[in-house]
């Protein structure tokens, strides 16, 4: 099976955020492998495991996102693409990232590609659909168990809580759900066999897809945190006295009961 | 400019969602004084389409098939496509659920369009629409705008006032037909996991569980407190791993989102990523017996307890407390 992997490396949220000038600063920030990403790869090495085939990793990013490919290589992945945008596009959305998979994956007679369900610092949750649509195949989203069986695939897909069943069809993409696996850590030997795995760098001029077409279509014109929260009450008093008190401040001062 | 905004009407159980109201209210601002369309897509979901009309939608119209009866994106698809066909609309907004979530990319790649998803605001600045959206889990925000072709965008559940409904207000339903055929995905079964009762996404009220509550009869108490409160209840993923409860009451970066007026954490230390699903709600009530957990830091108000002899009187004194107020 041609398995590919859609893979972000993201700002890991666990961080402390800073803005300036309206922008996220990412100096000395950590970035790992968006978690659900990590969820793809997971499923992936299995399916292949069982089924025979090739997992691929790609990644629409810059050099520094060579990092997290090389991890996901140690995880057992066979082969590694980073699409480099920097030099050709400075402004990118959802809209620009999905055109420009599109134009890698186009020709490449997937099987399955997994995505994760949500990118955590975008958190749009786009990229998946949006290639599927640009390739014209199935798609189903946040899927927590996955059944592979000649042409016919059969799904389950958390839908807020519930578990819809569903079966679909070779060629797919998928978009994965927490539950779906425990994706493993890369082992000594995995990562010394990483170091040898194919890396392909490309750039935009390698996908016959020019600049126009991969334009963004939102413009975002500010970044900001919330307001800063005031420090929270802790009541005093034993605790039936804080029990009345807590109701009171809920009714007269919060105004939610 | 005045604009025309079509909105989808998303049903559950036979009910449109509350999101579906939020999302009218949202079409208004968006329509700067435009036309607000409320869009119904089901087996037979025309007895919906005046409500859509009394909280606030100019007019409506239903796509129906027997084809219709479950949610699948291509249906669905091919349903708005129709519908999109016929009007020609400027604007588009959904409820940023798992259905909108799953449709809407979907059709912004097929109109070539843009998409702003999750949204928590939308106002007018200089003619523009602009909407504000969380990023970073939650803990920074960014104002987004699509420049020019088709405004496009989803609603975080509980986030924009719906509008008061108006029982006399009416208006023009149509309907508009699609051949819906060619499904790549088959729904064969549906596994109800989540509970009766109030909607966790949409719920404004939840009270939320981690491991203090230490068993499944431990959520009890909490079940009796959401009772009264007429709210719902949600869990960590501590309470969840643990299986004290089902995943689907998950709160947190892994699950669901949720924004309801009042958050009472029991038990719960407050890890980043159980913020990243709560953080922005708009009262948080923390109950923990270790004073220096980091719920306390987003909390609102907070009680050093123990969550067993804490919710129990709580209970009671809301009950106190909703037999005064009748
Ligand atoms: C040229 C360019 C410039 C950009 N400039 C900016 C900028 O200035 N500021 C800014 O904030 N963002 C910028 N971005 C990032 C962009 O706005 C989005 O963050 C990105 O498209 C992913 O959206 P998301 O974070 O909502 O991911 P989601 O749609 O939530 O991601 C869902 C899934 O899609 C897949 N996926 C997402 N992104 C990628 C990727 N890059 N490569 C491979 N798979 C992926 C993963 O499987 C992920 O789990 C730029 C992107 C490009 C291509
Ligand atoms: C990639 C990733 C994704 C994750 N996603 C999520 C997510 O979506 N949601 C989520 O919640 N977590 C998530 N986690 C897990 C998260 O890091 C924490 O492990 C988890 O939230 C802890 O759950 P907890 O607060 O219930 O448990 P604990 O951290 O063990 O806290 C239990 C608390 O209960 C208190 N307590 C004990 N007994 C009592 C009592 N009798 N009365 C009052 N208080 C008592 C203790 O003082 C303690 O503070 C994720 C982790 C990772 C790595």
């Amino acid at each position: 099976m041609n398995l590919i992997v859609l893979m972000k490396r993201t700002f890991d949220t666990e961080e402390k955020i800073t803005i300036s000038d309206g922008r996220i600063q990412e100096d000395g920030a950590e970035f790992i492998i968006n978690p659900y990403d990590e969820y793809a790869i997971e499923e992936a090495i299995q399916l292949r495991d069982k089924h025979g085939g090739e997992v691929t990793v790609i990644t629409v990013g810059n050099d520094d996102a060579e990092k997290q490919l090389r991890t996901a290589l140690a995880m057992g992945a066979d082969k590694a693409v980073l699409i480099n945008s920097e030099e050709d596009i400075e402004e990118g959305d959802q809209y620009t990232t999905s055109k420009i998979l599109v134009g890698y994956l186009k020709d490449k007679e997937a099987d399955i590609i997994l995505a994760g369900n949500v990118a955590i610092d975008g958190g749009s949750g786009q990229v998946g659909p949006r290639v599927a649509e640009g390739l014209g195949i199935a798609c189903v989203t946040t899927i927590t168990n996955i059944e592979v069986n000649g042409q016919n695939v059969l799904i389950t897909r958390d839908v807020e809580g519930d578990q819809e069943k569903i079966s679909t069809s070779l060629p797919l993409l998928v978009t994965c759900q927490q539950g779906l696996n425990e994706p493993r850590y890369p082992s000594l030997p995995g990562i010394m066999k990483a170091k040898k795995k194919p890396l392909e760098e490309l750039e935009l001029d390698d996908l016959d897809l020019d600049e126009e077409e991969a334009a963004p279509k939102t413009k975002t014109t500010d970044r900001f945190m919330p307001p800063e929260k005031a420090a929270g009450r802790i009541l005093k008093g034993d605790t039936a006295d804080q029990v009345k008190e807590l109701a009171a401040l809920l009714r007269s001062e919060a105004k939610v009961i | 400019m005045p604009k025309k905004i079509m909105v989808l009407g998303e049903t559950r159980g036979g009910q449109l969602r509350n999101v579906s109201f939020e999302a009218i209210a949202a079409g208004k601002t968006a329509a700067q004084s435009g036309e607000v369309v409320g869009v119904l897509i089901g087996d037979s979901v025309q007895p919906l389409a005046q409500e859509m009309i009394r909280y606030g939608a100019d007019r409506g119209i239903v796509v129906e098939d027997k084809n219709l009866s479950h949610y699948t994106s291509d249906g669905f698809t091919q349903a708005f496509m129709a519908v999109l066909d016929q009007e020609q609309p400027d604007g588009i907004l959904f409820g940023h659920t798992a259905l909108g979530k799953d449709l809407s990319p979907k059709l912004a790649a097929k109109l070539n369009a843009g998409l702003i998803s999750d949204a928590t605001d939308i106002s007018e600045e200089d003619g523009q629409i602009v909407f504000t959206r969380p990023i970073y889990s939650g803990k920074a925000f960014e104002k987004v705008m699509i420049d020019e072709g088709l405004l496009f965008a989803t609603i975080r559940p509980n986030n924009i006032a719906p509008l008061k409904r108006d029982e006399g207000r009416s208006g023009d339903v149509s309907s508009v037909s699609a051949s819906i055929k060619d499904l790549r995905t088959a729904v064969e079964e549906i596994v109800r996991k989540s509970a009766d009762g109030v909607d966790l996404a949409e719920a404004k009220i939840v009270i939320a569980g981690g491991r203090g509550v230490k068993s499944k009869e431990g959520f009890q108490p909490l079940k009796e407190l959401a009772e009264v409160l007429g709210g719902a209840v949600g869990a960590s993923r501590g309470a969840c791993d643990a299986d004290y409860c089902d995943y689907s009451l998950q709160i947190g970066q892994t699950g669901k989102v949720v924004t309801p007026d009042l958050y009472i954490a029991c038990g719960i230390s407050g890890a980043i990523q159980h913020l990243a699903g709560m953080s922005n709600s708009k009262v948080i009530v923390a109950i923990n017996k270790d004073p220096d957990a980091d719920i306390f830091k987003v909390a609102d108000y907070g009680i050093v307890g123990d969550l067993f002899e804490v919710v129990p009187m709580l209970t009671e004194e809301f009950k106190k407390v909703k037999a005064g107020s009748l």
